[in-house]
């Protein structure tokens, strides 16, 4: 029973990790309609910024983190500004080819600088071992995570629901020309949402060295999973793409723990029969136009 | 003249053979004799021009983004692998027929799936479909071999008559006859008015459908067909090399290829084979410069192709070409003109 609970709680934080990482991607792919597959470069940036400043130069793992989100949001309205927002307009073949260019540049830049073997982040001894809840063994790593997590997504649902830049976002989404009537700067509205995007998933990569593991592939690894959360959560809102991570957290540890040999078989399967069956994803309304 | 023979003469016009293309497949077989000590990468470029060619007739002709590809061509390679390792199917060219059907046959299965929804959809469902077969190949690695791959796979001669030599003459020649013909076949099956039927679907499927196409049908079939084609082309790699590994389903090799269709051309059959030689010598050359990240150049390539645009750069490539060409043929022979640059 409670092997049952810490398996949950893991994959709980798994899927808080995935949210994370992903929920920029869930602007650009379902918002935007941009197939953006280099997402996961972002995500390793923010991870060998925060590996390096804590591991070189020894910052505290806590002060990192927010130079993680700052830098990938940098170098994504550094990128969005020259690159990306030329190719809105073109054919999802243009824009699949495009990130997969710069995925295959960020793999093999990060491997000219870094070296290719996986890089641990040194973590302060507060984040290390389990406590031991009512019985249950619950990693202080994993638990800081669904903490962040937990505020992070709470935070976006507020700036979402409650700010004027959400409602101009869900404007621009709704019907960018009807936004540009009413006299919101759409352009500017998805550049400041691409970065802020790019900077999640910059700390979902910080975050996520220690558990899934950080290494110049990590882009390729990882597509797929950031692909599933958005493609299945659809984009309507920020629940669809919170609750389909936190069910692919848990499927994907379960599985690997329960029926390690086919646990990647089940995912993919369940994520082709989800697609035929609701192509615009389980909670979408407006997935992809 | 009617609007119909109109279609008609002008579709007949686009599939006659010109001086071009002549030369393009004496070019070929030139090099096969020219260059005896390039056996190998030559086998790998025509295998890569095979594979191209079925990607392309399904993104060039009827508009299918698929970043799965290697699906089709793992299939075919361990279909090919476990014929010829339990001794199945012995000869090498029934092996081959057969492991292009049974890639047809998940490609017919799979075109089902393919088929709905939009190009977001598409390209997860084909991604999933290819990560599932290597998912699946892992698992059962008492089959597959799992990480290391089927080994020990012996070759039986040619029909017979040529044994597979060392040097990879025998291999080459044999897949540059398998590409040839699988070509004519395609040429064949997109001047025809199936094939027209296809761009028109890719052009508009709204339309299509109206003027009485029937859509998913052409679909599906067209689909079946290139995984047929890319079955062949997994089938003659586990054959030339004498080896299948769980990498023939990766992700790199469908993203490479579609680097390789993007290069040479959407559209017009030769844009595969041609990608395929620009691909293999970019690839020479950059692993000469930095053998362990050439994949930044190549991603650069992507990158630099896309921002200056697809058309434009075939327009430039094809300017010399076509203007020798014009001075021999002397008149409006555009030997090769992507299709998506075509008025």
């Amino acid at each position: 029973m409670a092997s049952i609970l810490t398996n949950l709680f893991d994959g709980v934080a798994y899927g808080m990790l995935l949210f994370v990482l992903a929920c920029g991607l869930a602007v650009t792919l379902g918002l935007m309609n941009f197939v953006n597959l280099a997402h996961g470069a972002f995500a390793m940036a923010g991870g060998y910024i925060c590996a390096v400043l804590v591991n070189n130069s020894g910052w505290p793992f806590f002060t990192a983190l927010p130079l993680a989100f700052v830098g990938s949001a940098v170098i994504g309205v550094a990128l969005e500004r020259t690159l990306y927002r030329h190719l809105y307009a073109r054919s999802h073949l243009d824009q699949v080819l495009f990130s997969i260019g710069l995925v295959f540049m960020s793999v093999a830049a990060v491997d000219y600088i870094m070296g290719s073997s996986r890089v641990f982040i040194k973590l302060p001894a507060a984040l290390e071992g389990q406590i031991d809840l009512f019985g249950v063994g619950i990693g202080r790593y994993r638990l800081m995570i669904v903490v962040i997590c937990g505020l992070l997504t709470l935070a976006l649902q507020l700036i979402l629901a409650k700010t004027r830049f959400g409602s101009r976002l869900r404007a621009a989404v709704d019907d960018p020309r009807a936004a540009i009537g009413l006299g919101i700067n759409v352009p500017q509205v998805f550049a400041f949402t691409f970065a802020f995007g790019c900077g999640l998933a910059g700390l979902g990569g910080a975050l996520s060295a220690e558990i899934l593991g950080l290494d110049p592939y990590f882009p390729l690894k990882f597509m797929i999973y950031f692909l599933i959360v958005v493609t299945v959560g659809g984009s309507s809102s920020i629940t669809g793409p919170f609750l389909a991570s936190l069910l692919l957290g848990i499927a994907d540890v379960a599985g690997k723990y329960y029926v390690p040999k086919v646990g990647p078989f089940v995912i993919y399967t369940v994520m082709i029969v989800i697609l035929l069956w609701r192509p615009n994803g389980l909670f979408g309304r407006t997935a992809a136009r | 003249m009617t609007a119909l023979s109109d279609v008609s003469t002008h579709a007949m016009a686009s599939a006659r053979w010109r001086i071009s293309e002549v030369a393009f497949w004496v070019l070929a077989l030139a090099c096969a004799f020219l260059f005896p000590s390039r056996y190998l990468i030559m086998t790998d470029i025509v295998r890569l021009g095979l594979f191209a060619l079925s990607l392309d007739l399904i993104l060039g002709y009827a508009g299918i983004v698929s970043l799965g590809h290697a699906a089709f061509f793992g299939v075919g390679a361990y279909s090919a692998g476990l014929l010829a390792l339990h001794g199945i199917i012995n000869e090498p060219v029934i092996a081959l027929v057969a492991a292009g059907l049974v890639a047809a046959v998940l490609g017919f299965l799979t075109s089902f799936l393919v088929i709905r929804g939009v190009d977001l959809t598409r390209l997860m469902v084909t991604l999933g479909i290819a990560l599932l077969l290597e998912a699946l190949a892992e698992r059962f690695s008492d089959i597959t071999g799992g990480t290391d791959g089927l080994q020990g796979i012996e070759m039986q001669p040619i029909l017979g008559l040529f044994a597979f030599d060392m040097f990879g003459k025998t291999g080459l020649f044999y897949s540059l006859i398998v590409l040839f013909i699988l070509f004519l076949f395609a040429r064949r099956v997109v001047h025809s008015p199936f094939g027209l039927s296809l761009r028109a679907i890719r052009n508009n499927p709204l339309r299509a459908a109206a003027i009485g196409i029937p859509v998913n049908r052409r679909l599906i079939a067209v689909y079946a067909l290139a995984a047929f084609y890319a079955g062949i082309a997994g089938a003659l790699f586990t054959q030339t090399t004498a080896l299948a590994s769980l990498d023939v389903f990766s992700f790199e090799r469908s993203a490479d290829l579609m680097l390789v269709l993007v290069i040479g051309g959407t559209g017009y059959l030769y844009g595969g084979l041609i990608g395929a030689v620009v691909f293999k010598m970019l690839q020479e050359l950059f692993q000469s410069i930095t053998p362990q990240y050439w994949l930044f150049w190549i991603g650069l390539v992507l990158v630099v192709i896309v921002m200056v645009g697809r058309a434009r750069i075939h327009r430039w490539v094809l300017f010399v070409p076509n203007l020798i060409i014009r001075q021999f043929a002397g008149r409006r022979a555009a030997v090769a003109m992507p299709e998506g640059d075509a008025p």
